[in-house]
């Protein structure tokens, strides 16, 4: 029984594994092949091998600058999403038309995602809404400039992820049993407290879900920054496009990805390891305090 | 007289604006005292707690806790915890550190917290359980860590509700055997809810009973199974034979009752009652008799006796006792309890279909005004 079990989970994994060979691991490989080559005069990689790629991103001020700027855009776009959504999410969750302001949610991902970038655009825009407005109002008198900068790269991504934080968020909160918070009050938790102390740690999974599903795209994010960043906006995403077609240089386009790949990576372990850290400290308290207790007695 | 710890007066809750769910109740709860809330379900109980919680405010009516009005006190603001129906254990914390929270809270220092959670795990003797979560925990062990957890804060009133529901029968005494002990050794009020008779029979100094948001009777165990204030308080506590009729003599604290199920019987009375009134008897099963033989001329002198012949139509064994439903000739079915006290060697095992006597004296009976 439990043998033809396993057998029956092996083969109907296959299609998954042969999936994730050939639209995966492949091109993961073939990038860090890539990598270690020589660029041709069209684009493509060839022979010898070389570090020489590596070495020039690693060296060059502009891609940390770059990279930087990608780090802080996600992180404070994903933060911002957090903060967001987790009232949103707990509102839905004990609303009575919960289904209802579900689906206000999802509506969105029905309409193209460029469509909706370029949404922006019309309200961002020199001539877009806002400015019209505000010159309608005489607040101002010429239009300012509202896009291609950081700021709007930010707001254009908040937008567009904001969902996806909200769903895993929701569906945590939807599952909390929130006579925890009447238990935390009636031991004398302020309404802060209990929000801080029992809710967030109890959500914990959904609140570690939304940002690693918002954190990762955001990170690679291509189009956002292009279409409403700028010069000023530009992230990692865009110098390994223009790397890759107008540069034409596969090998440092490859690189610059596999540096990143290697450090978000490496960034969203140490996150996910982090809360286990901080569950281990209970456990040391109680154990000083057997050494102690034995101690005074020995 | 003993100081007051809780007391609410003319408190009434509404829900929804018209469902009244706690109707103008009157309750004073003496310091130290184990105080339980008995009821069917629904009858209002939880509410009540969650009154004197602050988890609920009170429509009407004021709560006062060591003669204080408590009303506007938010619940973190009370000397009052509670173990709750379904316990509500924090589970991302381990055993420890929920029943380290209030203390936590108030950031006390981490020996003195040490200290307090490990006398806790102790006196629950939960000693070994420190770091599991509550999901590895056994049902008395979850019951017993929320115990702790709400005991740790030093409270003034312990408010229980349903903490054993969730237990089966055997931990359920044990479980209130320690509860018990415990309500001993810390020496503070416990206001226990339940809707199981026996446990609040058995435990309590005092309780009162509800039933649709009202408070029926409050007084001693005895004084609520002995002297039951109406049909529902007889009926909920235990089981009981009534029998409605009209008074047709009285003889000093005795009355002679003309009833439509039995004819007539002699109950004993201890309020005044008038001829030609109705009234009705409850008689205990366990205080009625059941033998193959009359009653001895001795005992059928005594004019205050009630015999009736019956056939037994059914019976259940149940170790202790076995339960009995007798077939009065007259038609009415009784409900007799007989204990089991040398079964093996009793040469007269009362068995189904077995013509029998029942009988019982007057003053094993109870008046209950209509
Ligand atoms: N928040 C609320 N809104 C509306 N009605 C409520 C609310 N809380 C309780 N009720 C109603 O008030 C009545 C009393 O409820 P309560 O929870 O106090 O009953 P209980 O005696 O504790 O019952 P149980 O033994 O089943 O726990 C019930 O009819 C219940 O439906
Ligand atoms: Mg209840």
């Amino acid at each position: 029984m439990e043998r033809t079990k396993r057998f029956l989970g092996f083969v109907l994994s296959f299609p998954g594994i042969i999936w994730l060979t050939l639209f995966f691991l492949l091109p993961t490989t073939i990038i860090v092949v890539y990598s270690f080559m020589t660029p041709g005069p069209y684009g493509g990689a060839y022979l010898p091998f070389t570090l020489k790629y590596y070495k020039m991103m690693i060296t060059n001020q502009g891609f940390w600058i770059l990279f930087m700027r990608t780090v802080v855009i996600s992180v404070i776009s994903t933060g911002i999403c957090l903060a967001l959504a987790l009232p949103v999410a707990y509102y839905i969750a004990t609303s009575k038309y919960k289904n209802f302001l579900l689906s206000l949610v999802i509506i969105p991902f029905w309409t193209n995602f460029l469509v909706r970038i370029f949404g922006w655009l019309v309200i961002l825009g020199n001539n877009g809404l806002i400015n019209r407005v505000l010159m309608y109002l005489h607040i101002i008198d010429k239009p300012v400039s509202l896009m291609y900068n950081q700021w709007s790269v930010i707001l254009v991504i908040v937008y567009m992820y904001l969902p996806y934080m909200i769903l895993p968020l929701y569906s945590s909160i939807e599952k909390f049993d929130f006579h925890l918070l009447e238990a935390a009050m009636d031991l004398g938790a302020s309404r802060t407290k209990t929000i801080f102390s029992v809710l967030l740690p109890s959500i914990k999974g959904g609140i570690s879900a939304g940002i690693v599903l918002v954190l990762i795209p955001v990170l690679g994010s291509y189009a956002i920054p292009d279409l409403v960043g700028g010069k000023d906006g530009a992230m990692l995403g865009n110098l390994i496009a223009r790397q890759l077609t107008t540069a034409r240089n596969w090998p440092l386009s490859s690189a610059i990805s596999m540096i990143f790949l290697l450090i978000s990576t490496v960034g969203l372990l140490v996150y996910l390891k982090f809360g286990e850290v901080r569950n281990r400290r209970n456990r040391v308290i109680y154990e000083d305090y057997i050494k102690e207790e034995t101690n005074k007695i020995g | 007289m003993a100081e007051i710890s809780i007391e609410l007066r003319n408190v009434t809750k509404i829900f929804d604006g018209d469902f009244v769910a706690v109707n103008n109740v009157n309750l004073s709860i003496e310091k130290g005292e184990f105080f339980s809330l008995l009821g069917p379900s629904g009858c209002g109980k939880t509410t009540i707690l969650r009154m004197i919680s602050g988890l609920e405010e009170p429509t009407k009516g004021e709560v006062i806790l060591n003669g204080r009005v408590i009303n506007d006190l938010p619940p973190n603001k009370r000397e009052v915890n509670t173990v709750f129906q379904n316990y509500a254990l924090f589970p991302h914390l381990t055993v420890f550190e929920n029943i380290a929270f209030s203390l936590r809270i108030k950031r006390k220092s981490e020996a003195e917290i040490k200290k307090k959670v490990m006398d806790m795990i102790d006196l629950m003797r939960l000693n070994g359980h420190e770091n599991k979560k509550p999901s590895q925990l056994s049902g008395g062990q979850k019951q017993r860590v929320a115990i702790a957890r709400a005991l740790v804060n030093e409270p003034s009133v312990l408010l229980l509700d349903e903490p054993l529901a969730a237990l089966d029968a055997k931990l359920r005494q044990h479980m209130l055997i320690e509860l018990d002990n415990i309500h001993d050794e810390v020496g503070i009020t416990f206001i226990y809810v339940t809707h199981d008779q026996s446990e609040a029979l058995s435990i309590s100094d005092h309780l009162a009973v509800m039933n649709e948001g009202k408070i029926i009777q409050v007084g001693t165990p005895v004084q609520v199974y002995e002297s039951p204030a109406n049909l529902f308080v007889a009926n909920f506590i235990g089981e009981t034979n009534f029998i409605q009729g009209i008074v047709e003599k009285v003889e000093g604290n005795y009355i002679l009752l003309k009833t439509e199920k039995l004819g007539e019987i002699w109950c004993y009375r201890d309020f005044e009652v008038k001829i030609g009134e109705k009234i009705n008897v409850s008689i205990r099963p366990e205080k009625l008799k059941i033998t193959i033989e009359k009653p001895s001329e001795e005992v059928l002198k005594n004019s205050f006796v009630n015999v009736f012949k019956g056939i037994v139509s059914e019976r259940i064994y149940l170790g202790t006792h076995s339960n009995y439903i007798v077939s009065i000739d007259q038609g009415y079915q009784m409900k007799v309890y007989r204990q089991h006290i040398r079964y093996l060697l009793d040469e007269n095992i009362i068995d189904w279909n077995d013509e029998v006597y029942v009988w019982w004296f007057a003053d094993d009976s109870y008046l209950i005004k209509d």
